[in-house]
């Protein structure tokens, strides 16, 4: 299966689970998918077989509201089996509607609360350091998520400890829960930001599989590393795409059936 | 305390390469040796609490045996959704030391005093709660958080008690350890406040009224059966912290206690609901707060009906 291949089964199936589970964060999921499917396919050095060999690359989905996009590919590359996959959100399943690692194969860390997922994969880079390890270690953040100020603690940290072997790769989908980033908290150029702190940044569009490849597949930088790849909220669905209502929103009925028809034409 | 809780750790990671020490850009002068023979395992975060307390978990998570240290109020109250998310439901090998019990920082302001620490981290779950009384407990409670997995939460007073006058062979740190004997009346303590129980028992004896006391190193979890045991032998359990009465100690004895009917009455003895407005020394506020030997004392003599006798 190749990235675009599974890209277009995260969204799929996740349609398919948030519609049948009435959960949230769709058009979240609908953002990040081609960077999770990239990351699986081309980037991450995993054994499914075994989650914790030593020198896997470490995933760290820090904006863990888009955790079904993290699930669907955990499943699709033989961590765990659909059945698993299906409980999402259902009673006594492990899978919550935020990343959880009890029981889940292949999900580093728990997240949920924004701010926290970087700063751990900054603590498990320092460590890789220490140890002379050669794994990297990737964080997805949200836009959103840069509101926290724990974010630019550990951007702050990162710097300074010369964490190169870090990769943050923002989803910058410009929207956040109630409205837009920039009538929330102006967030204006945030590629500069990064590059203030002393980071590597390289701008991408977050839904272009050869550019995301290309920027992932260096590893030449000396600094940690910082990808702002340009999304949109709720991509390959057009009612959704930056629309604000799909944050919360559950598709049911005609929405579901015009979501499913523009997905299933969309089928690489 | 700390000095001899970090000459301790200091000894244990020249030993062991995977212990991290992490400080929040305190504890000025306390850990040059380790920094200038250890520098390979010691880490400034700066002031970001945050970040701090995840950084703990990545390292922990990775494999390393993490001690951070701050003052009080800043590994504690700051960071508190890291403690409870990152640190305590990853089970992470993180180990948090608090320096400053109570009052400690008495004059730096309520910014800086510890009275509710307890209470709050106590209601994380699988975080271990180790609060020493001296130099003994604190040397202790440096090998056994090393030696045991998962997260703690280590309370350092300033230790200027220095070390009890008592045998404690066998110690145990996880029991409740008697410091005095007495037939009716009890009173469990923990942390460096124990001097001023000490204090208010000898008082107490030259009245005729004995006062048994135990200490509690460990917090949580805590000696449920030495509780139970004393509830039946006792007429009136007496709790003591320098802590909000509040979900600390005392609730926690009291918990224990509730589970069960039995015959004898506890009354918690610590911080009132509200917050101390004036700066002083540790014993001033001690002191105005009635958890000084004096006020210890007139509690034990009203419950016991001796007061103004």
């Amino acid at each position: 299966m190749n990235s675009r291949e599974l890209a277009w089964e995260i969204r799929k199936k996740t349609l398919e689970i948030i519609h049948n589970s009435h959960s949230s964060h769709i058009a979240s999921i609908f953002s990040v998918a081609d960077i999770i499917a990239v990351l699986f396919s081309e980037i991450l050095k995993l054994d499914s077989k075994n989650p914790k060999w030593e020198k896997r690359d470490r995933l760290i989905l820090s904006k863990g509201h888009a955790g079904l996009a993290l699930y669907v590919a955990l499943q699709k590359k033989g961590f765990f089996d659909e059945k698993f996959l299906d409980t999402y959100c259902k009673d006594g399943s492990y899978l919550f509607g935020h990343v959880s690692y009890k029981n889940v194969p292949g999900v580093e860390v728990s997240s949920g609360s924004l701010g926290h997922g970087i700063c751990i994969a900054s603590g498990m880079a320092l460590a890789a350091k220490i140890n002379n390890q050669n794994h990297r270690i990737f964080t997805i953040i949200g836009d959103g998520e840069c509101d926290e100020g724990s974010v630019w603690e550990t951007a702050l940290f990162a710097n300074h400890y010369e964490l190169n072997n870090l990769i943050v790769i923002i989803d910058h989908n410009k929207m956040q829960s109630l409205d837009f980033c920039e009538n929330t908290i102006k967030l204006s150029n945030l590629a500069d930001k990064w590059k203030a702190f002393g980071w590597d940044v390289f701008e991408v569009d977050g839904h272009n599989h050869e550019e995301l490849k290309k920027v992932l597949q260096n590893t030449e930088n000396k600094k940690p590393k910082c990808i702002v790849a340009h999304t949109i909220k709720g991509k390959g669905v057009s009612f959704m795409e930056n629309n604000i209502l799909w944050h919360y929103r559950d598709p049911q009925d005609e929405h579901y059936l015009k979501a499913m028809e523009e997905l299933e034409k969309a089928k690489p | 305390m700390r000095e001899t809780f970090f000459t301790e750790l200091y000894e244990i990671a020249k030993k062991d390469k995977n212990v991290i020490l992490i400080t929040g850009d305190l504890g000025y002068g306390l850990f040059d040796k380790f920094r200038k023979d250890l520098s390979g395992q010691f880490i400034n975060a700066g002031i970001a609490e945050q970040n701090m307390i995840s950084i703990a978990t990545g390292m922990a998570l990775e494999g390393k045996k993490v001690f951070v240290y701050s003052i009080a109020n800043f590994p504690t109250f700051r960071c508190l959704e890291q403690i409870r998310n990152d640190v305590a439901y990853h089970k992470a090998n993180v180990k948090i030391i608090s320096a400053g019990v109570g009052f400690d920082y008495g004059t730096l302001g309520f910014s800086h005093h510890a009275t509710e620490d307890i209470a709050i981290i106590r209601a994380i779950p699988e975080i271990s709660i180790i609060s020493p009384c001296d130099l003994f407990e604190a040397k202790i409670a440096a090998e056994y958080s090393y030696k045991n997995n998962g997260p703690f939460y280590i309370r350092l007073g300033k230790g200027k008690n220095g070390n009890m006058e008592i045998k404690r062979n066998n110690f145990d740190i996880k029991k409740a350890f008697e410091i005095r004997k007495g037939k009716k009346i009890a009173m469990f303590t923990t942390g460096s406040i124990i001097n001023e129980v000490i204090k208010a028992t000898e008082n107490l004896q030259k009245q005729s009224i004995d006062v048994a006391i135990y200490n509690f190193a460990m917090i949580k979890p805590i000696d449920k059966e030495f509780i139970l045991d004393s509830m039946e032998k006792f007429d009136i359990i007496f709790t003591l912290e320098e802590h909000r009465i509040c979900g600390g100690f005392g609730s926690a004895v009291c918990e224990v206690a509730a589970e069960k009917s039995k015959k004898a009455r506890i009354i918690k003895i610590g911080l009132k609901d509200d917050f101390t407005f004036v700066s002083g020394s540790p014993d001033y506020l001690r002191h105005i707060n009635e958890i000084d030997s004096k006020g210890i004392e007139n509690i034990i003599l009203e419950y016991t009906g001796r007061k103004g006798k």
